[in-house]
């Protein structure tokens, strides 16, 4: 029930690359990563572990979801988008400290970098999943399914338990351009 | 104590300054880093002062006592020093599916404390890292049980049939489910329950709470019997769990549904102590109440704490030496079937005025039927025992406990066979 596990959906692919506009982290070409992508995709060497989603209700529109993202692999891996069954939009975010010396999030530019053998914690008041645009309630116990995409274009499904949790209230930088559920 | 170090505390080495800085200048990304580091590294790296520099002071807080297994854990478990039980009553449209949902949620948060590992969503995750033998042991009351279609409820779960000497009252009677949360330092048992009531919030409300406490840990050798607040030896008749008749006692299905295999029953009796009246009591009519000297709870026919007592045994003047109406010969029964296995805490909650303390016994018993072996003991109890005139049970409840799970699964599976 707990199983964070995962299964990669898709290997690496040129095009895939191309579309999410993202080279490797080595700056090498995107074929040469391809090529390097079919044999083992930065999802096959992902796990993410003690994932959860903050419990919400549709009404509150969005939520976050959490979690220890691993590399034990050699090579740095990137999440470069995410996805989810339960949400209209899903974005990478991140939480800084605002004009006015509050804290916001806003989009993370280039996503979520984990360095070779490195984890990187998606946490309340840090980095985290955004669900926006929620199509039902998230019920403590239940699951909830998201899918990360890596910048080799290779994604990866986890399911994550949802909990109730009072913190995870940051204000949204309205700049950044996704009011528009609020 | 130690003539070896500075005897001015309060002018700290430069080195433990600077970790102390250290540890306050990574306090903003110290949850994410605190949480990947294991207990036992952490207990050994970030005390003040270390651990291994305070002679004597060997760190128990990270000890950890395994959570899946055939049996839930903290029936077997060698009592920690503290425990606390909390009743959730469920809300009404709480199904069969949110109970599944419950029981996953507090599966895992219990899987993970016991291991001293944060639980998910921990908001105080440096309180996890000192696990202190913490178990989470869940029981069932009737309420949750009957909201599973098609499951049967052993024919014990019920309230305890009516006894003359109880005063119970509603706020420490029955619930829906019941944990149990026991740990050698309190402060651990403190956050496990809020973690544990945190999940409970969606589903239900908490009924009651009982906090219960033993000697600190380490105050007495290991596996010395408990006293309870009348000075008392408590226990001493106890089946050690790796013994056969605990096997008995405890684990045998005898009539209980399949779901509970491998489970048992549970009693929680919240029986106060009228002190100040047992204050009034000399030492003699306190040794006779009970039928155990105070000094070490050896029978008062002789020997030591474990010796059998001799219950034919006649003082001078003719009149059994171990009396009619006292304790030990009221709750012995010459039927196997009427043992229980105790594991019982000590409570005293704070007073105002002139309202008296408020202390006695969390008494706890498991066994496999309630029916068959706990209620013939309180029955006898309950016709006569000396000790009725100091103790009254005022709050009662019954729960099946059910056997535990392998990793991966999670408390009450059995309920919901595939």
């Amino acid at each position: 029930m707990r199983t964070t596990a995962v299964t990669p959906l898709a290997a690496g692919t040129l095009a895939a690359l191309l579309l999410t506009g993202c080279a490797g982290q080595d700056g090498a070409q995107p074929q040469a990563d391809a090529d390097r992508a079919e044999q083992h995709t930065q999802a096959d060497s992902f796990a993410i572990e003690d994932a959860w989603v903050k419990a919400v209700t549709a009404e509150d529109g969005m939520t976050g979801a959490f979690g220890l993202l691993n590399n034990p692999a050699d090579g740095d891996l990137s999440v470069v988008a995410a996805s989810s069954p339960v949400a209209g939009m899903v974005e990478l975010h991140e939480v800084v400290t605002g004009d006015d010396g509050n804290a916001v999030m806003q989009e993370k530019d280039g996503g979520f970098l984990v360095p070779a053998g490195d984890t990187h914690v998606l946490e309340p008041g840090a980095d985290h999943i955004m669900l926006m645009g929620l199509t039902e309630d998230l019920d403590p116990g239940t699951e909830v399914a998201v899918e990360l995409e890596f910048s080799d274009g290779s994604t990866l499904e986890f399911s994550a338990p949802v909990k109730d949790y009072e913190g995870a209230n940051e204000n949204y930088d309205d700049g950044a351009g996704h009011g528009e559920e609020h | 104590m130690h003539p070896d170090r500075s005897p001015e505390p309060a002018a700290p080495s430069t080195g433990r300054l600077s970790r102390r800085h250290l540890l306050l200048g990574g306090a903003a990304a110290g949850v994410g880093a605190a949480a990947l580091v294991g207990a036992d590294s952490l207990l050994n790296t970030r005390s003040t002062p270390p651990l291994g520099e305070t002679p004597g002071a060997a760190a128990h807080g990270g000890q950890t006592v395994p959570f899946h297994g055939t049996h839930q854990a903290g029936v077997e478990t060698p009592p920690q020093a503290h425990g606390k039980f909390v009743a959730v009553d469920l809300a009404e449209d709480v199904d069969a599916e949110k109970i599944r949902r419950l029981l996953t949620l507090l599966s895992d948060d219990a899987a993970k404390l016991t291991q001293g590992k944060a639980a998910l969503a921990d908001s105080e995750p440096e309180l996890a890292f000192v696990p202190a033998r913490l178990t989470v042991t869940f029981g069932f009351g009737p309420g949750l049980v009957d909201r599973v279609p098609g499951v049967p409820a052993p024919a014990w779960l019920k309230p305890l049939p009516e006894f003359s000497v109880d005063r119970l009252r509603p706020e420490w009677n029955s619930g829906d489910l019941l944990m149990q949360i026991c740990a050698d330092d309190p402060l651990t048992v403190s956050h496990a329950a809020r973690m544990l009531i945190k999940d409970t919030r969606a589903f239900g409300t908490v009924r009651w709470t009982q906090d219960g406490f033993r000697r600190a840990y380490g105050a007495e050798p290991d596996g010395t019997t408990m006293r309870n607040l009348m000075g008392q030896v408590d226990g001493t008749v106890n089946a050690r769990p790796d013994t056969d008749a605990f096997e008995t006692m405890v684990w045998e299905p005898r009539d209980n549904p399949e779901w509970l295999h491998g489970g048992t029953g549970m009693v929680v009796r919240r029986i106060a102590m009228d002190l100040d009246e047992w204050d009034r009591l000399d030492r003699p009519g306190r040794e006779e109440s009970v039928g155990r000297r105070l000094f070490d709870g050896a029978p008062l026919t002789g020997g030591t704490e474990h010796d059998e007592p001799d219950f034919d045994a006649l003082t001078p003047l003719g009149f059994p030496r171990i009396a009619e109406y006292a304790h030990i010969r009221r709750a012995r029964s010459d039927n196997p079937d009427e043992q229980v296995f105790r594991r019982a805490y000590n409570y005293d909650v704070p007073t105002l005025g002139d309202e008296g303390q408020d202390a006695g016994l969390i008494f706890v018993s498991y066994q496999s039927d309630v029916d068959l072996q706990f209620v013939p003991i309180q029955r006898r109890l309950d016709e006569l025992d000396l000790l009725n005139e100091w103790i009254s049970p005022i709050g009662s409840a019954v729960f099946a406990v059910p056997p535990g799970c392998a990793e991966g699964g999670f408390i009450g599976e059995t309920l919901f066979p595939a």
